[in-house]
């Protein structure tokens, strides 16, 4: 009995719901992560589940210390997103959530890359209806182009896993190293869902136009399944550390320019994976309790921030940082949640981004990769600056918008009220999380060097967003949405080489605007040779069929007879 | 009793088809049908227990001694068959009555029934006969039924597109026929087991090789492998709703099983691939026509026509697995014939079932039905899922072997299409439940209700045999593997 996996729970549970009354079945929601934290308990780590399927040894169920963390904080986000749902009544986003969830937790006890494959796109498809259940046009594309890179990571991993199983005759999903062409599929597929740079366009893309409560719980399984995935399967590729330090610097730039606040988190999500795909990269024990106990906090203080903005666009029905301000009146207890979550993600000392991302950068330096030590320090800056007080700041403080509205639902207050209170309990006793890590963990976070620089990189960079913000240099909360990409070629740049830039701009548009238009013809010219009415589709009279089965019989009979 | 099986399995349907031309009564004739039709799925049943693990059973028509006497040989490949027309062909013929209630004049229905049975009895007969000149009888007699049920549609076009698939249908029998009586010029016998025997000595002859070339294009044609399909989306579209369901189903999967039996039975492995170079023939032509149907699909906008279009598709898949010419694309051919004509028949089930409701298949007035109707919806959307090959789908099981037979055969290029060519089915599959699910009602359906239970349970049963054999495959894959082994002559 206890070797039940709960990802099965989830997904049973999810099948199940729409049969039971409507009103019951928020409390299945809340039950479900329960009891599945219960069964993940009473568990004693190993392998179970074995299936034989085409001659294939399954391990559909595998335990061990690195599956148990993520195991653990899934369900624990699982349970807050779903007591944050909780005012919901939408059935689809709640079986849609189940269904995610249990997919997630499913992928990350999978023992075997075919079951890896068939939970890794469960969780493509599940959570795609928390975007859709928007119900916008919007939405509704977002969601499509969404599905479409996620299937296409699960089509590349599996492609990679056959091409792997023909090369080794394994299926096992352990340290696979970047050897051959099948693991740079199975490599690419996971950078794909890990937001890779250049990869990463999906997240910021669809994480601000899910539901409310989509966020939420989106945040909080797919890119840290990857990690998972990556830290099971890659640990010590040393191309991960450089991927992760970009992963860190970027996306600070456009955190800080871009208006829609959910999508700063987005981008502040992609910087703090950054942290936890270097210490993959580095791949030493501790910086791999370092990855682990990063994604653990990162989970909770992540879905605390999203779950205060989701309050704000549930309550404000924006999120843009032009339209907000001064909200402390009116929620003065998502404004104090919130805060929590900003001390957390910049990692200030006694909250539990300080306990984990201290770790990876020790590690870092422990193995003298100087250059990437500081990358990770100036990002270390940059996310105080964007996360931790651009969000707070704009959305409930700043200048007063004359929004008034009322404080969030009382479900939504203890759902951030329990993030927030793990948040400072693994800040404050960060040895109850050390003990759960794959690896025996030998580091104190709380020595005087750790907390003095720490200190003195947090203030220096408060010191400088307050100097920026008061000389007005700091980038202003602009009414404009679409702060992209050809941001860089059109603004930063121009100053600096602007006959160059202008040209690439224009270039680009001209490639653009004939792609588009090329697009629009191949797509026109496919609809008149196969659409309904097109000659390939047109029913052939019968003067035409027999002329071509002739034909057909006198190019046979030619083939054989000479 | 148990030894008469084969003959039992055949005489059920045969026999129950001219009693129900003669009762008036519509009912009772479908009851009859009903009852002839599902004891002929235990006697199919009881047929692959005997078989089971290679067996194989030859039975002597009138104890006429083979090769003059006619000769009934079953094994695992043609129980297997035999369970695809029996079963999928009685969970139609059971709700054929609810189907026929608005389409047809009571007291019609009994010669409907009449028709249908015959299908079926030839359908049976052709799968189990050892004699080469049977097939053709059983062909013909599988086609003259088919036009019937086609022509019984009651959109006037119809009319043409039974008239197509006669004129295309017959020159296919004559075909075949013409092949059939060059082997008999040559060699003297029309049992298959002894054409086998003798084929190989007279490999070089003219003959022989006219009468390949004679058969394969006969036979393609009743596939309706690409380019021969023109007559498939037609007689798809407008026969009545509930038969495209069992056409669909078994017309063309037992066409493709009569070109594998002939194909490596009757001419050999030796001569149809090393000598005749089948295989560079089919390859190009399912891979063309894989793409080329797919992409048709993508653009229809009339579901049943989609569908049909889809079916072309699918049945490029199964030519692909012969031409692989290892085990696992005959392993694939065989599993992708029992899956397909299953997930087949459930999809254009359930979407009898809407237009039933809608009186239309046109894509847009489907639109929110998954709300009106949230359980036939329910059914095509797993049903729909198996089509693509979703994990733990009947699909994704016989998709992995043809991915895998192509690997073996280090043709990467080629699997990758067909990962390709299974995101194209994403998109015409997409395309419907996303009308289905995310679109408004149209004003005129907004009071649309469920189906009836008896039209329900059958869907039902497909959407759930589609999850079963996903996880199960010793039925499918299990046989289908022995079967390839066997008919390559690897396993001896």
């Amino acid at each position: 009995m206890t070797s039940l996996s709960p990802a099965l729970l989830f997904i049973i549970a999810g099948c199940l719901l729409p049969l039971i009354p409507a009103s019951t079945r928020r409390y299945v929601a809340l039950l479900v992560p329960v009891i599945g934290i219960a069964l993940l308990l009473l568990t004693p780590h190993g392998s179970y589940g074995q299936v034989s399927i085409f001659g294939l040894e399954l391990t559909t169920y595998r335990l061990d210390k690195l599956a148990f963390v993520w195991a653990l904080i899934f369900h624990i986000a699982a349970f807050i997103g779903a007591l944050y749902a909780f005012h919901l009544k939408d059935t689809v986003q709640q079986v849609a959530a189940l269904l995610y969830q249990g997919a997630a937790i499913g992928a990350v006890l999978a023992g075997d890359m075919i079951t890896l494959f068939v939970w890794w796109e469960l969780t493509a498809i599940a959570s795609v209806f928390l975007i859709w259940a928007r119900r916008t046009e919007r939405a509704y594309r977002v969601g499509m182009r969404y599905l479409m890179i996620q299937i296409g990571s699960g089509v590349i991993l599996l492609t990679g896993v056959l091409m792997h199983l023909h090369d080794t005759g394994s299926i096992a999903f352990d340290n696979l190293g970047l050897t051959s062409v099948a693991t740079l599929l199975i490599f690419i597929s996971f950078g794909i869902k890990c937001a890779f740079p250049f990869l990463h366009n999906w997240l910021q893309d669809s994480y601000p136009e899910a539901t409310v409560t989509g966020t939420v719980i989106l945040s909080a399984f797919t890119t840290k399944l990857a990690v998972y995935a990556l830290a099971r399967g890659y640990a010590g590729t040393e191309i991960l550390i450089w991927i992760g330090a970009a992963m860190t610097a970027f996306p600070i730039f456009f955190a800080v320019i871009e208006n829609d606040l959910r999508r700063v988190l987005a981008y502040s999500l992609n910087n703090q994976l950054g942290f936890m795909v270097v210490g993959v990269g580095i791949g030493t024990e501790m910086a791999l309790n370092g990855t682990a106990a990063h994604a653990f906090s990162h989970i909770l203080y992540k879905a605390l921030l999203f779950m205060a903005m989701g309050a704000v666009l549930y309550r404000v029905k924006t999120i843009k940082a032009s339209e907000l301000g001064g909200l402390y009146k009116s929620m003065p207890w998502t404004t104090f949640f919130c805060i929590i979550g900003s001390l957390s993600i910049s990692a200030f000392p006694l909250f539990s981004g300080f306990i984990s991302k201290s770790m990876i950068l020790t590690a870092v330096a422990v193995e003298h990769h100087t250059v990437v030590w500081l990358i990770l320090l100036m990002a270390s800056a940059g996310v105080m600056d964007h996360s931790g007080i651009k969000i707070p700041f704009f959305a409930f403080f700043a200048h007063d918008s004359g929004k008034r509205c009322e404080e969030a639902p009382l479900n939504m207050l203890w759902a951030m009220g329990i993030a927030a209170f793990l948040c400072i309990a693994i800040g404050v006793y960060p040895d109850a999380l050390y003990a759960i890590m794959p690896y025996p963990v030998d580091y104190a976070p709380y020595t005087t060097a750790h907390v003095i620089t720490q200190l003195q990189l947090l203030m220096f960079s408060a010191l400088a967003f307050t100097v920026l913000f008061l000389t007005g240099l700091y980038p202003p909360e602009i009414k404009s949405v679409n702060l992209d990409t050809d941001w860089l070629y059109r603004k930063a740049a121009v100053k600096i080489i602007a006959p160059v830039s202008t040209a690439v701009a224009s270039t680009q548009a001209m490639l653009f605007t004939g792609l588009a238009t090329l697009t629009q013809r191949s797509l026109s010219k496919i609809d008149q040779l196969v659409g309904p009415q097109a000659w390939l589709t047109r029913s052939v009279d019968s003067t035409g069929m027999v002329g071509l089965i002739t034909a057909t019989l006198l190019v046979f009979l030619m083939f054989y007879l000479w | 009793m148990i030894y008469q099986l084969p003959a039992i399995v055949l005489l059920l349907t045969l026999l129950a088809a001219p009693i129900c031309s003669m009762i008036r009564n519509g009912d009772i004739a479908w009851k009859l049908a009903v009852i002839a039709a599902w004891l002929s799925v235990a006697a199919s049943m009881a047929l692959m227990h005997q078989v089971w693990g290679g067996n194989e059973i030859s039975y002597h028509m009138g104890g006429w001694p083979p090769p003059w006497g006619i000769e009934v040989r079953i094994d695992e490949l043609s129980a297997l068959v035999l369970i695809l027309v029996t079963l999928f062909g009685s969970l139609v013929i059971t709700v054929l009555r609810e189907s026929l209630r608005t389409a047809m004049r009571s007291h019609r229905h009994s010669l409907y029934y009449t028709t249908f049975l015959l299908c079926m009895a030839s359908l049976i007969g052709i799968t189990i006969t050892g004699d080469a000149f049977n097939v053709f009888v059983f062909l013909e007699i599988s086609s003259l039924s088919t036009y019937a049920l086609i022509a019984r549609g009651r959109d006037r076009r119809a009319l043409t597109a039974a008239f197509r698939y006669l004129i295309m249908g017959t020159i296919g029998a004559t075909f075949i026929l013409i092949a059939i009586g060059f082997m008999y010029m040559v060699t003297g016998t029309l049992n298959m087991a002894d054409l086998a025997v003798r084929l190989p000595e007279h490999a070089d002859n003219r003959v022989v090789q006219a009468s390949f070339a004679f058969f394969i294009v006969g036979i393609a044609l009743k596939i309706a492998i690409f380019p021969l399909h023109y007559w498939l989306p037609n007689a798809y579209t407008y026969a009545p709703k509930a038969t495209t369901a069992f056409l669909a189903a078994t017309a063309t999967k037992v066409s493709l099983y009569v070109m594998i039996r002939f194909i490596f039975d009757v001419y050999g492995v030796e001569f149809s691939f090393k000598q005749m170079h089948i295989d560079a023939l089919l390859l190009p032509l399912s891979v063309a026509g894989i793409f080329i149907a797919s992409l048709i699909a993508v653009f229809q906008s009339d579901v049943k026509r989609l569908l049909a279009w889809s079916s072309v598709a699918q049945l490029g898949y199964m030519s692909l697995g012969i031409a692989m010419v290892n085990v696992a694309g005959l392993t694939a051919t065989v599993t992708h014939m029992f899956n397909h004509a299953m997930i087949k028949a459930g999809l254009f089930l359930c979407l009898a079932a809407m237009i039933y409701r809608l009186n239309s298949s046109h894509i847009k007035d489907l639109a929110g039905i998954g709300r009106s109707m949230p359980l036939t919806t329910g059914a095509f959307a797993v049903l729909g899922a198996g089509l693509v090959g979703i994990p733990l789908t009947a699909g994704f099981v016989s998709k992995w072997y043809l991915i895998n037979a192509a690997l073996e055969n280090g043709w990467v290029i080629l699997a990758v299409m067909l990962i390709i060519s299974s995101l194209m089915a994403v998109a015409y599959i997409g395309k419907i439940i996303d009308v289905a699910y995310f679109k408004p009602a149209p004003a005129q359906h907004k009071d649309v209700k469920e189906v009836a239970t008896s039209i329900l349970i059958p869907c039902w049963i497909f959407a759930l045999l589609t999850i079963y054999f996903g996880i199960d495959t010793r039925l499918t894959a299990g046989v289908a593997g022995r079967v390839a082994e066997t008919l390559l002559g690897v396993g001896l």
